[in-house]
């Protein structure tokens, strides 16, 4: 699964240091594999959000606040963001565990703090993946993200790091050498 | 002409092969250990084998499994991953698997068990893999993509992290704890503060507590947002590994000359015991702001604070006493060997006597998973690390976090309170 150039969807937004708690509260990390029944729990812990995920639209846009997605490494909080429905998380920043989980999956985040503090929910946004452009389509404005390191850009758009491990092992395979090394 | 590099750096730079590294380069670097536990080895293992389709781990001596999170099984659901998390050591043949009943939390079990190594490169999938650190290494939490890419190649990619570099003069106080001067820095620093960033803590304070102490401090070096905690290796270092350690070890010290993104001195004399309020471990308290706080329940566990010389001292405050009425006390010993030297010391009586619940070594209500779960608008005080909502139970529970003897102290009053309050001094051979 490759990466989409260009994004549309409806703003929701969230605060600062959202932690993965209450992105997908512990007690759901039974369903550890199943990303639907994941997603039908997504920011439940935030309070007064607990019923967001039935909101979600597929294809809406999640916005949050400084240090987004702190806390645990459990893979399961962008997978279940990603399981409500939502193409795409752009935040003033991002929690590592998070941000790399997100990168490793091949889901698209960006991280703009001029559109994390001027973005409203329910405002209609257009992101050119590609360009890091979010143009806010109910304000008229238009704002840029940050650019990543060549090697994360180039797993977001192989689909994460599934295909490049796929990719290292039939190398390792091809030059003959023992797998694992 | 050599660069100066910090501890981490040079960490990083022989696990990618390069001479040298700088902040924000972008690495493959060799990994030396890799730990997964029973919420993150299930969808590793399936990703490694399903969708990355690799057969083998790399090496599975230099793995570790635990189950922990939700072991014993709290449920039906919660079976079913630890029994996907055994077949897959199992059938991989990985060499330091840990049964329920025989490992407890990763964090405590690696270290017991000499698996993580001064100057090695450590990942583990739970976010308080950065407790290793302590023990002079880098050591980071990952998800389950990552740990399967380890397992499939035995690399992974890495940016390497600025180092903020935590001087601590002078020493502690009586009574103060590592767990005090930890939640004072998170305190000043912010949740967010030592973001992707490395924390490297050195100075006096350090040379005077034992592994266990310093263990708590770089636990909760996720708290500041931190990528890895990392401290000096000295005598205590040493003396710890010594027996223990499963392979040979080469420490790793920061140059002189190495370049700090920025430098926080404390002066440890000075820091009081404190607690983090709800609902954030960066909000900080002087214990003296919330003393009286009513609880109704006390949990003495997780990967932060329940090693045996926690529990010594938790026992010495509650040694003859009873828990108040109207509070339960929980006690999770964190690795099943801390449990049985627990026995061995008459501690487990001590805190049956005393009106406790002593359980099974697991995380148990540290993340709300079971044997402590908070309901509505409760008040619980916790030597746990994370107090966000929801965190414990429900999501209008209040956690605030201490130290373990505030925490026996506060079981036996029902309020939190000073341990002076109960017990008129910590002997010194377990301060």
């Amino acid at each position: 699964m490759t990466l989409p150039k260009v994004v549309r969807g409806r703003a929701w937004k969230f605060g600062d240091n959202i932690d993965t708690d209450q992105i997908i509260p512990a007690k759901y990390a039974i369903y550890s594999l199943d990303e639907k029944e994941l997603g039908k729990h997504a920011m439940e812990g935030v309070p007064a959000r607990d019923t967001w995920a039935s909101q979600v639209t597929q294809g809406d846009i999640l916005v949050g606040g400084s240090n987004f997605g702190c806390g645990s490494s459990r893979e399961i909080a962008p997978v279940a963001i990603r399981g409500a429905g939502v193409s795409l998380v752009i935040a003033d920043s991002f929690a590592r565990i998070f941000f790399r989980n997100a990168i490793n999956m091949g889901y698209p985040i960006l991280q703009s703090p001029q559109a994390a503090e001027a973005i409203e929910e329910g405002d209609e946004l257009e992101v050119d993946l590609e360009q890091g452009v979010i143009r806010n389509m109910s304000k008229g404005d238009e704002y840029r993200a940050e650019a990543f390191p060549k090697f994360m850009n180039d797993l977001l758009r192989m689909g994460g790091l599934v295909p490049w491990v796929r990719k290292q092992l039939e190398e390792r395979r091809r030059r003959g050498a023992a797998v694992p090394r | 002409m050599t660069v100066a590099m910090t501890m981490t750096e040079k960490i990083l730079a022989r696990g990618a092969g390069r001479e040298s590294v700088r902040p924000g380069d972008l690495v493959l670097a060799n990994v030396d250990f890799a730990m997964g536990h029973d919420l993150t080895i299930p969808p590793a293992g399936k990703i490694m084998r399903e969708q990355m389709g690799a057969e083998k781990i790399w090496d599975p001596d230099r793995v570790a499994v635990t189950q922990d999170h939700f072991q014993p099984a709290k449920d039906a659901a919660s079976a079913t991953l630890g029994r996907l998390t055994r077949e897959f050591s199992h059938d991989m043949g990985i060499k330091w698997y840990f049964e329920v009943g025989q490992g407890g939390i990763c964090h405590t079990v690696l270290p017991e068990n000499g698996l993580v190594l001064p100057g090695e490169l450590v990942v583990g999938a739970d976010s308080h893999s950065c407790t290793y650190g302590a023990l002079n290494n880098f050591a980071t939490g990952i998800g389950s993509t990552d740990l399967a890419c380890v397992f499939a190649l035995g690399e992974l990619w890495f940016r390497v992290p600025e180092t903020l570099k935590f001087v601590y003069h002078n020493r502690l106080r009586e009574w103060v704890e590592a767990k005090d001067l930890i939640l004072y820095v998170i305190g000043q620093i912010g949740v967010d503060g030592a973001r992707s960033k490395a924390m490297e803590h050195t100075g006096e304070a350090l040379r005077h507590i034992d592994m266990e102490a310093r263990l708590t401090m770089t636990n909760m070096a996720i708290e500041a947002g931190a990528k890895n905690g990392i401290m000096e290796f000295d005598d205590v270092t040493k003396q710890y590994l010594d027996g223990r350690a499963k392979r040979p070890y080469q420490p790793v010290s920061s140059d002189p000359d190495a370049e700090y993104e920025k430098v926080f001195e404390f002066d440890a004399e000075k820091v009081e015991l404190g607690v983090a309020k709800p609902m954030s471990p960066d909000n900080y308290a002087p214990l003296s702001e919330v003393a009286g706080t009513k609880l109704d329940q006390v949990f003495i566990g997780s990967c932060t604070n329940s090693r045996i010389t926690d529990l010594r001292r938790a026992a010495a405050v509650l040694a003859n006493r009873k828990v108040a009425s109207g509070v339960r006390l929980i006690i999770t010993p964190s690795s099943h060997q801390v449990a049985i030297q627990a026995e061995k010391e008459g501690l487990i009586g001590t805190f049956l006597a005393a009106g406790a619940a002593w359980t099974t070594a697991t995380c148990g209500a540290c993340l709300g998973g079971h044997m402590g779960v908070l309901g509505e608008g409760e008040v619980c005080l916790s030597t746990t690390n994370r107090n966000f909502p929801g965190r414990m139970g429900h999501p209008k529970a209040q956690v605030y976090l201490s130290n373990p003897a505030v925490a026996a102290a506060s079981a036996v009053t029902g309020v939190i309170s000073h341990p002076s309050e109960v017990l008129e001094k910590m002997p010194a051979e377990i301060r």
